[in-house]
């Protein structure tokens, strides 16, 4: 579904992602894992075409299309979705008008018909059900005045509404007491239907108790230093990086 | 569309009905006089006093009121013109104007294909149904408006209920005994160099009394789109209502207006009795020049409340997008033990527009209470600035303000400008002042566009978000065009 190759990108004028290669496919969970500043969001930021990312080597594939040359509403409502690491904040606009605009915008690029207000009303109480969502967050403007946990379920309620095929979930769990946690990891889990695939940042290994990924990543100043499966984010726990930093040490010196 | 069908419906002894109605209001019979009356002179430019007489004369308006324009003509010609707002524009040349001239005829078309592309593009973006459009371009109409009868049944009603609602000419003639007791209490002719010139020489405007007890059952507007087309240069607009009255009156007209006339000098005034209340509306897009600056309108406009009785109201809302400059203050004067003054404006600039708005509120009452809201939009090379006054009285016991002034910049060589004046002389009033200024958010932006939101409309929602506490407070079929005529002044103006 997703094809990552080589990519290369600067954040004002200094290289951050050094050549990331990854390939998802349908129906998988990737981990991406690492010490704070070692690229994981700017890669997030890339994917989904942030014009403060400069790309300057590399491809990317979505579904055979060639990713890098779409803008990002173009993107999005091709199907790839960002659970944002910091969702921002929209006064005077409410998430009911918000996610039905963008609904719309989405459905209309597939070629489908717009949303009756019946069939949103009922597709907005379907979907904070799952998330146990109170109502009158729909009505309240866009994170405005949300807890950090009401704006990552937010984030998790706007997938589910937006129905995306390609989820990137940029340190979801951070700010999540372990209620909150399951919540949003049972959203997830509900929506993963086989045909979808996500990538999940995270760097603890604790939301991948939750959401258990087929493939764990390792991230490291720009480089995808080491990859496996999902005991790998066990290891990670117990040992810390600094094992993989010396190994990565190690080879640069060969 | 609904007009053509229901027209092949009728039969043609209808439709010529209809016809005589539309022909009616457009010409210089109309009763009701908001199509001011056809003439063919136009005076020479320039200002003297025989051409005040002649303005007069040509009005037939009685000896007083030609006295009175002559006396404000007299006074002008002592006074300066203001310069210390912050726009900046050639110095204008007052002989170079001329004073009286028939309202424009538009070059009559025969189709909307002769009309500019541009213009039709901004009338579908608003939405204004394809036989208005017409009307608005200057294409001859055979089609009937629906408008037009329900101004006339709209009329009826209003007469029963004691209400006079005509134009400021007719209220000469027809109700002088109003217009010697209000016209100028609020704003006299010695009050600013174009409140001045604008009782000279005023064209004409909106007359509105509602007498003691009587809330106006609909919205005034200054009748529907069609009829306001030609207010003229110098409009004036008197309202006034008795105790426990209630009006509120919708001014302008969300459709671009294409005049060519620069100086527009307007004078508003408004009288509120004992528990009475107005809400006056206004969506201002008058032509604000090209994307160079050329052209466009010099809005100078008064306008001013007056809560005379206790527990009385004034609410001014205004959405400001067009001309080229605009320097304009709509001011409440609390008299009242109690009275309530409310400002809540959006003003928009772009390209090289210039604003420079905001309120005065004076409390001299007990307990008068009053509230701002300002929210300014500034893009391209444009200058937005708010000037405000809150001045206590010292009478003013417990007398309260709370004012929100915030500003967005749509890019980095537009100014937004803040200049709150507050002037307290009794110390048991209490005035609050916010003010914020941000950029509008490139993280919103891209928050916005990663759901799928094209970077147009994304802008649209931040700046509709940021002005929604004004907007709540316009009536809901203006807040739509106030809505859509803020995307089309913006457009263009971010990436
Ligand atoms: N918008 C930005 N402006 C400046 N520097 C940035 C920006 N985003 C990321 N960086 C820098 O890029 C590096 C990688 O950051 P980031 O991708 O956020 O890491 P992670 O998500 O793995 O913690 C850091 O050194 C960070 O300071
Ligand atoms: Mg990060």
């Amino acid at each position: 579904m997703l094809s990552i190759k080589n990519i290369q990108a600067n954040v004002e004028g200094k290289e951050i992602l050094k050549g990331i290669n990854l390939e998802v496919k349908a129906g998988e969970v990737h981990a991406i894992m690492g010490p704070n500043g070692s690229g994981k969001s700017t890669l997030a930021n890339v994917l989904t075409g942030n014009k403060s990312y400069e790309v300057t080597g590399g491809e990317v594939l979505f579904d055979g299309k060639n990713l890098l040359e779409l803008d990002t509403e173009t993107r999005a409502r091709e199907g790839m979705f960002l659970a944002f690491q910091y969702p921002v904040e929209i006064p005077g606009i409410s998430n009911a008008t918000f996610l039905k605009t963008a609904l719309n915008e989405i459905r209309k690029y597939k070629g489908e018909a717009e949303l009756t207000p019946k069939q949103f009303l009922e597709k907005i109480k379907e979907k904070a059900k799952i998330l146990g969502l109170d109502e009158t967050l729909i009505s309240r403007y866009v994170n405005v005045g949300f807890s950090g946990g009401e704006k990552k379920r937010n984030e998790i309620f706007q997938m589910l509404m937006l129905e995306p095929k390609f989820v990137l979930l940029d340190e979801t769990d951070s700010g999540l007491d372990i209620d909150a946690l399951r919540i949003v990891s049972d959203g997830v889990n509900i929506y993963k239907n086989g045909k979808n695939a996500f990538l999940v940042i995270t760097h603890y290994q604790r939301l991948l108790n939750y959401i258990q990924p087929d493939f764990v990543h390792v991230l490291y100043k720009g480089r995808i230093i080491k990859s496996g499966g999902k005991e790998l984010a066990l290891e990670l726990e117990e040992k810390g990086y600094d094992w993989i930093k010396t190994e990565e040490v190690e080879t640069e010196n060969t | 569309m609904n007009n053509i069908e229901e027209k092949e419906l009728k039969s043609s002894e209808e439709i010529s009905d209809d016809k005589k109605v539309l022909d009616d209001l457009t010409s210089s019979e109309y009763k009701w006089g908001f199509v001011t009356d056809i003439e063919s002179e136009t005076a020479a430019k320039g200002l003297s006093e025989d051409v005040v007489r002649m303005i007069s004369k040509k009005k037939n308006e009685p000896e007083w009121m030609t006295e009175w324009r002559l006396k404000a003509f007299r006074y002008w010609l002592k006074m300066e013109e203001p310069t210390w707002a912050n726009v900046h524009y050639p110095k204008i040349d007052y002989q170079n104007i001329s004073y009286y001239s028939a309202p424009k005829q538009k070059p009559k078309l025969n189709s909307l294909d002769e009309v500019d592309p541009e213009l039709l593009k901004t009338f579908e973006k608003l939405g204004i149904p394809l036989e208005e459009q017409k009307f608005l371009s200057g294409v001859a109409v055979d089609a009937v408006f629906d408008s037009v009868s329900v101004a006339t049944t709209f009329k009826a009603s209003l007469n029963e209920k004691g209400i006079i609602f005509c134009s400021v000419s007719e209220a000469v003639k027809e109700h002088p005994e109003l217009v010697k007791k209000y016209l100028g209490s609020v704003v006299p002719y010695t009050d600013n160099f174009f409140a001045a010139l604008n009782a000279a020489v005023f064209s004409d405007g909106s007359f509105v009394f509602i007498p003691k007890g009587v809330r106006c059952p609909m919205e005034l507007s200054t009748y529907f789109r069609i009829n306001t087309q030609e207010t003229g240069q110098f409009e004036r607009t008197l309202i006034i209502a008795e105790e426990g009255a209630y009006v509120s009156y919708l001014e302008g007209c969300t459709a671009p207006i294409r005049d060519t006339n620069q100086l527009h000098a307007a004078v508003v005034e408004l009288v509120v009795l004992d528990d009475a209340e107005i809400k006056y509306s206004t969506v201002q897009n008058w032509y604000p020049g090209d994307k160079e600056g050329k052209g466009g309108i010099y809005n100078f406009v008064t306008k001013r409340g007056a809560c005379r009785g206790k527990n009385s109201k004034i609410s001014w809302t205004q959405v400001e997008t067009g001309s080229a400059i605009t320097w304009k203050y709509p001011s409440c004067i609390l008299q009242g033990d109690n009275s309530i003054g409310e400002f809540y404006s959006v003003a928009v600039t772009n390209n090289y527009q210039q604003a420079d708005t905001g309120t005065k509120m004076i409390h001299l009452g007990k307990n008068t209470k009053s509230t701002v809201v300002s929210k300014g939009i500034s893009a391209g090379h444009s200058n937005n600035s708010y000037r405000g006054l809150i001045k206590i009285g010292k009478n003013a016991e417990g007398a309260r303000n709370y004012t929100q002034c915030d500003s967005m910049l749509m890019s980095d060589r537009c100014g937004a400008h803040t200049f709150p004046y507050i002037e307290v002389e009794n110390d048991s009033a209490k005035v609050e002042h916010e003010a914020t200024t941000s950029k509008i958010g490139e993280d919103q932006i891209f928050y916005l566009n990663q759901r799928g939101i094209s970077t147009e409309d994304a802008v649209n929602m931040i700046v509709n978000g940021f002005c929604k506490e004004v907007f709540k407070e316009l009536p809901m079929e203006f807040a739509v065009e106030a809505q859509k005529l803020l995307a089309i002044s913006l457009e263009g103006s971010v990436g």
